[in-house]
């Protein structure tokens, strides 16, 4: 299993394109492999006969682990299957568990064991208890993991277990939960992961501002209506103006580190986008030097190929600050998560009408909500509060947009 | 029953058992004329005289292996130790005649002897004559090692060893010869072997014998002005330990302390300690605590003698460990 990404630990092979015996050439596409970002082909690196694949379909199999074989066709491949055997099988990707699943009976009896086995392992292990706060939660039925441990280096002392026992008789008696468990997908899994990598140590805060959108959506509209239409979306013009914005206040399109805050020179900019089991955030890379039109038309090409999952992994990292736009999905305004290292992350709401005064009368005009999340380690709220006006002229004022 | 002080309580025993069975006889330094360095034979000379009651030299390997010798053609000799400190002299004869000879001789020999007298630190006797040897003789393989704490236990459990077939280590209390304690009147045994609940309690086991056993008493006493109810088992037989009442009452509590007036490395508690771990894994919610003397010869002076010795206040608060308080 190739580390086709940087971050992957695991992957799943989704599908073989080739059999045992097939003619391999160097280059041809062998298998589909899920990584932590999207499905992509694993490619032969060298040319020969696949002699032995030692994975099904759908398993989910550690990076590094061997999974099939290319060799001649007359070569001893003996030694090197040996050799894998001895490594961890690879797990096939356990089918969703049917609820309230009742335990069966181990199918061996003990004496069945080999000798000089350990019988089966300590429910549990890893956690420290007393034995006899471990018989109670065994004979209880309780989860030693659920309970809170008072002993000293963290011990679960019987008090502890007899006080989660209290706690569980006090909670009100409801049916048992039926429920099923769908396993992690990778995106999921990197999701989860990311995610917490960065609300726990990134200090976040958040400003939020309305942009009144009138004018973005006229120069939108007349691009269509031209003879040739020129199609553009309001993430494209939020893009550009984020381009220009970020132009002028570098340090949110920077990164805090160890040893200082790095200010990047280029500005990519993530756009995250919903799928079904997940989100992708693929990058737009030098947003500084792209006009309008070819950013709308490497966005088109770039979120398709984010939907069908088909992104190259440069395609999605190597972003230095992201847009997460819920706009189209009925959202008024929300906040986002940063994703570090970047500094900051962008939230759009939907646009709606609004009654405005404007110059003592009331108007109706379309608006939109922002929320910008940062990281204060970085940056300050008088330097967000200055970015999204800066935002908010670009958007209020298009012209600008239309340069090149 | 009656009330009657260690001592009298022993006195009892050996004058009755050797009422009942005229091979018995009594055998030591000063058990004669003298009564008795603690007055254990007091009168006894009087009523069995001389070829009965026999004072012997200041040769305790000598007069012990003269015992084994008698029990070898038929006597039931009584052996005292003025103190267990001097039975160290008599090791040879103990541990390589009297506990094998039965063994050696294929079962032709046996050797019904009682070796008894005071053990355990008094006050300021200085290092050489303070000393519990108990775990020294539970080592030995075929011994049977007692350690009676109360009045009705030492007259019970001295005509038992008295009546068994092989060689029995009697340790008495020093400090225990003038307490007092209700006696049955006339013969009863107490078992080898059985321990005793003294109190009970479902909070911890504290687990003592002879002197130790009258501490952790007062402990348990202590700790109920506290709300902590310890079950205090007295064991009485070192060897062989009676390991089910043991294990019945940690199975109960789920602490065990024990108090030993020896020394910690090897002592008799160890030995508890790794039966109950093996036994009763699953009962404990807390390590076992060991309350011992501190690894010195036992000082002198009083103030460091009291620092050595096992004090109440050390068994408080191996209690309170075990009820991680």
């Amino acid at each position: 299993m190739p580390k086709l990404t940087d971050t992957m630990t695991e992957g799943v092979v989704i599908k073989w394109h080739k059999h045992e015996g097939d003619r391999i050439e160097s280059g041809d596409a062998l298998a589909e492999i899920e990584t932590d970002k999207a499905v992509m082909d694993l490619e032969a690196f060298g040319a020969g006969t696949l002699r032995k694949i030692l994975v099904p379909d759908q398993s989910t199999v550690p990076a590094g682990q061997l999974i099939a074989v290319i060799a001649a066709p007359d070569e001893d491949i003996a030694p090197l299957l040996a050799e894998a055997g001895a490594a961890s099988p690879a797990a096939a990707r356990p089918a969703p568990k049917p609820p309230a699943a009742t335990p069966t009976a181990p199918s061996t009896s003990p004496a069945a064991k080999p000798p000089g086995r350990p019988t089966a392992p300590p429910p549990s292990s890893g956690i420290k208890t007393s034995p006899l706060a471990r018989r109670m939660a065994e004979e209880a039925g309780l989860d030693l993991a659920t309970v809170t441990p008072t002993g000293p280096g963290g011990r679960i002392i019987k008090e502890d277990v007899e006080q989660a026992l209290t706690a569980k008789r006090a909670a009100p008696k409801v049916s048992e939960p039926v429920y099923e468990v769908r396993p992690l997908s990778q995106i999921r899994k990197t999701i989860a992961r990311k995610m917490t990598q960065s609300k726990a140590p990134v200090p976040h805060f958040y400003v939020t501002n309305e942009i009144d959108m009138e004018r973005a959506l006229t120069v939108k509209a007349e691009l269509a209506d031209r003879e040739q239409p020129i199609k553009v979306t309001v993430t494209d013009l939020i893009i550009r103006a984020l381009a220009v914005a970020l132009t002028r206040f570098p340090q949110f399109n920077a990164s805090f580190q160890d040893e200082g805050i790095r200010y990047h020179q280029s500005i990519h900019i993530g756009v995250a986008v919903g799928l079904d089991e997940g989100l992708i955030v693929p990058v737009l890379r030098d947003c500084q030097s792209k006009g309008l039109i070819q950013l709308a038309e490497e966005a088109r090409l770039l979120f398709e190929r984010a939907k069908s999952r088909r992104l190259q992994p440069d395609e999605y990292t190597g972003a230095t600050f992201s847009l997460s736009n819920l706009g189209m999905e009925d959202v008024e305004q929300f906040s986002a998560i940063i994703t570090p290292p970047e500094a900051a992350v962008l939230a759009v709401g939907k646009i709606t009408q609004a009654p405005v005064v404007e110059n003592g009368r009331v108007a109706v005009r379309r608006r939109m909500m922002t929320t910008l999340s940062c990281d204060h380690r970085v940056v300050d709220g008088l330097q967000a509060a200055k970015f999204l006006q800066a935002l908010k002229h670009e958007l209020e004022e298009p012209t600008g947009l239309l340069l090149p | 029953m009656t009330e009657l002080l260690y001592r009298e309580a022993l006195n009892q025993a050996l004058r009755e058992e050797m009422r009942r069975d005229d091979r018995i006889f009594l055998m030591g330094e000063e058990v004669g004329f003298y009564d008795g360095a603690f007055k254990v034979s007091k009168g006894l000379l009087k009523e069995f005289g001389t070829g009965r009651v026999i004072d012997t030299p200041i040769t305790e390997a000598g007069f012990t292996g003269v015992g084994i010798g008698a029990a070898m053609v038929g006597l039931r000799p009584v052996i005292e130790m003025m103190t267990f400190n001097f039975a160290i002299l008599a090791l040879d004869q103990i541990v390589n005649n009297a506990v094998k000879i039965r063994y050696m001789s294929g079962g032709q020999l046996a050797i019904p002897i009682v070796i008894r007298g005071p053990g355990g630190p008094s006050r300021q006797l200085a290092a050489q004559h303070s000393q519990s040897l108990e775990s020294l003789f539970c080592h030995i393989a075929g011994l049977s090692v007692i350690a009676p704490a109360t009045p009705r236990d030492a007259k019970g459990l001295l005509k038992s060893a008295i009546r068994q077939d092989n060689p029995v280590i009697f340790i008495e209390g020093q400090e225990l010869y003038s307490i007092k304690g209700e006696v049955p009147d006339g013969d009863y045994t107490i078992p080898i072997g059985r321990a005793e609940i003294k109190r009970e309690g479902a909070d911890v086991t504290v687990i003592a014998w002879s002197k130790m056993l009258l501490m952790a008493l007062r402990c348990a006493d202590r700790l109920s002005d506290e709300g902590v109810h310890a079950e205090v088992i007295d064991l009485r037989t070192l060897k062989p330990l009676d390991l089910p009442t043991l294990i019945a009452s940690v199975r109960k509590t789920g602490r065990a302390v024990i108090v030993e007036e020896g020394w910690e490395f090897c002592g008799v508690g160890a030995q508890i300690a790794t039966e109950l771990n093996h036994d009763a894994f699953d009962a404990f919610d807390a390590p076992i605590e060991r309350v011992t003397c501190f690894e010195v010869p036992t000082p002198y002076a009083k103030h460091l003698e009291q620092l050595a010795l096992p004090t109440e206040t050390r068994v408080i608060e191996a209690v309170k460990r075990t009820l991680y308080r």
